[in-house]
């Protein structure tokens, strides 16, 4: 049971987004920018940063946030659930590129310590062809699911065990990213414009 | 050095310049939760974001947001020191020490608050919406700790330097503090093209 009163059935991150849209907001807005929007420079693709994500809130334990990005991770051009699968048991064996192998070894000293990446970690990268933004968003990618796991978890949130809502979720992540348009939607009572709460309603209850 | 080319700013407002994209929602996110109007003064919302930053041992956070608290609390830098060293004998509210004992597990897993932690808040007068921010506050700040420390950014050790932009930040708040980071003249004219073509 939640910590404190949250919404009832809307599972995870978006029940504490439902109780405090103030917060919410940016937080939504941060999400699409650094997993769904193409950067100045497209070269890390979406489905790289949400498997960033996925991995990231893996070794967090974070049972919703990792269900959710590896469900969007594997709904994306490339992606699969066995390569989700294949990242969070072992980056450096799993089917992607060298650049993705580097940017993860970063991105998991920012998961347990952030002052313990080195400089030769962030040339093993460049090596690889990672550049400058692709090597900042690794870090904020790595630091906003430090952030996103905590919230889920540290207000004991409902995390249901149902496969099928994740695969929708990430679907729907996936094609639409994390601002909530309307449009995104099919409207569920009445097309109400900024009722985010009514939308993941409507996805709980599919 | 910083792990890549940032503009020459100290801390999170190097890569905050360097981004723009992102620095709109990370101003937007602790200008809510440190700002706007909260039951929690801003110097007990400047002290939670304080003592996190110290339990990540993130030099630049925890300097600025303890200066910015200073600054809220009629400059008084003892009561800061002593959060940070130990909250259960520092001259706080018993709710505000339910609620740093809350954002202190948080800091480490989220999984570690019982009911037990939420209740001792709720028995000295929490809110939901208490609890909900001081744990929002803490996770926030293991991505902003995270951040800064992660890119090797520039943590100037002078306390005159946070201490005076505390205040500044204490009176203007995030959102306008931080317009600086792609105005201020101090700016290295050499990072300038940069700025521009972000």
């Amino acid at each position: 049971m939640p910590h404190i009163e949250l919404p009832l059935e809307i599972p995870g991150i978006a029940s504490a987004f439902a109780f405090r849209p103030e917060t919410a907001k940016p937080m939504r807005e941060l999400a699409h920018v650094l997993l769904f929007e193409p950067g100045s420079d497209a070269s890390l693709s979406s489905r790289d940063r949400e498997l960033i994500a996925t991995y990231v809130s893996s070794r967090n334990t974070c049972y919703f946030c990792q269900t959710s990005h590896g469900a969007a991770a594997a709904s994306h051009p490339g992606g699969s659930s066995e390569l989700v699968a294949a990242v969070c048991a072992d980056p450096q064996t799993a089917d992607i590129s060298d650049k993705l192998k580097a940017l993860l070894v970063i991105a998991a000293r920012v998961q347990s310590d952030a002052k313990t990446v080195t400089p030769e970690m962030v040339s093993t990268a460049r090596a690889a062809g990672a550049t400058d933004l692709e090597i900042h968003d690794t870090v904020l990618i790595a630091a906003a699911f430090c952030m996103y796991n905590r919230y889920v978890d540290g207000l004991a949130t409902w995390q249901p065990r149902n496969e099928e809502m994740y695969r929708v979720m990430g679907k729907r992540l996936a094609e639409s990213g994390y601002t909530q348009t309307p449009a995104a939607h099919p409207p569920v009572t009445k097309p109400i414009a900024d009722q985010p709460v009514i939308a993941e309603s409507a996805l709980a209850a599919r | 050095m910083p792990h890549i080319t940032l503009p020459n700013l100290p801390g999170i407002r190097g890569p905050m310049a360097f981004r723009p994209e992102t620095a709109k929602p990370l101003n937007e996110l602790v200008e809510v939760l440190l700002r706007h109007p909260n039951s929690l003064t801003p110097g007990e919302r400047e002290l939670i974001a304080t003592y996190v930053s110290s339990q990540n041992n993130c030099h630049y956070c925890q300097s600025i947001h303890g200066a910015i608290a200073a600054a809220h609390l009629d400059g008084d830098e003892e009561v800061v020191a002593s959060v940070k060293q130990d909250f259960h004998i520092a001259p706080v509210s018993a709710k505000l020490k339910a609620l740093l004992n809350i954002a202190g597990k948080i800091q480490q897993d989220g999984k570690l608050v019982t009911g037990q932690d939420v209740q001792a808040a709720r028995d000295e007068g929490a809110t939901d919406l208490e609890i909900h921010d001081t744990v929002l506050i803490a996770a926030a700040f293991c991505m902003y700790n995270r951040y800064v420390d992660g890119l090797a950014t520039i943590q100037p050790q002078d306390p005159d330097l946070y201490r005076q932009r505390g205040k500044m930040v204490a009176r203007d708040g995030y959102v306008a503090a931080n317009l600086t980071n792609v105005l201020s003249p101090s700016t290295p004219t050499t990072n300038a093209p940069e700025l521009v073509a972000r």
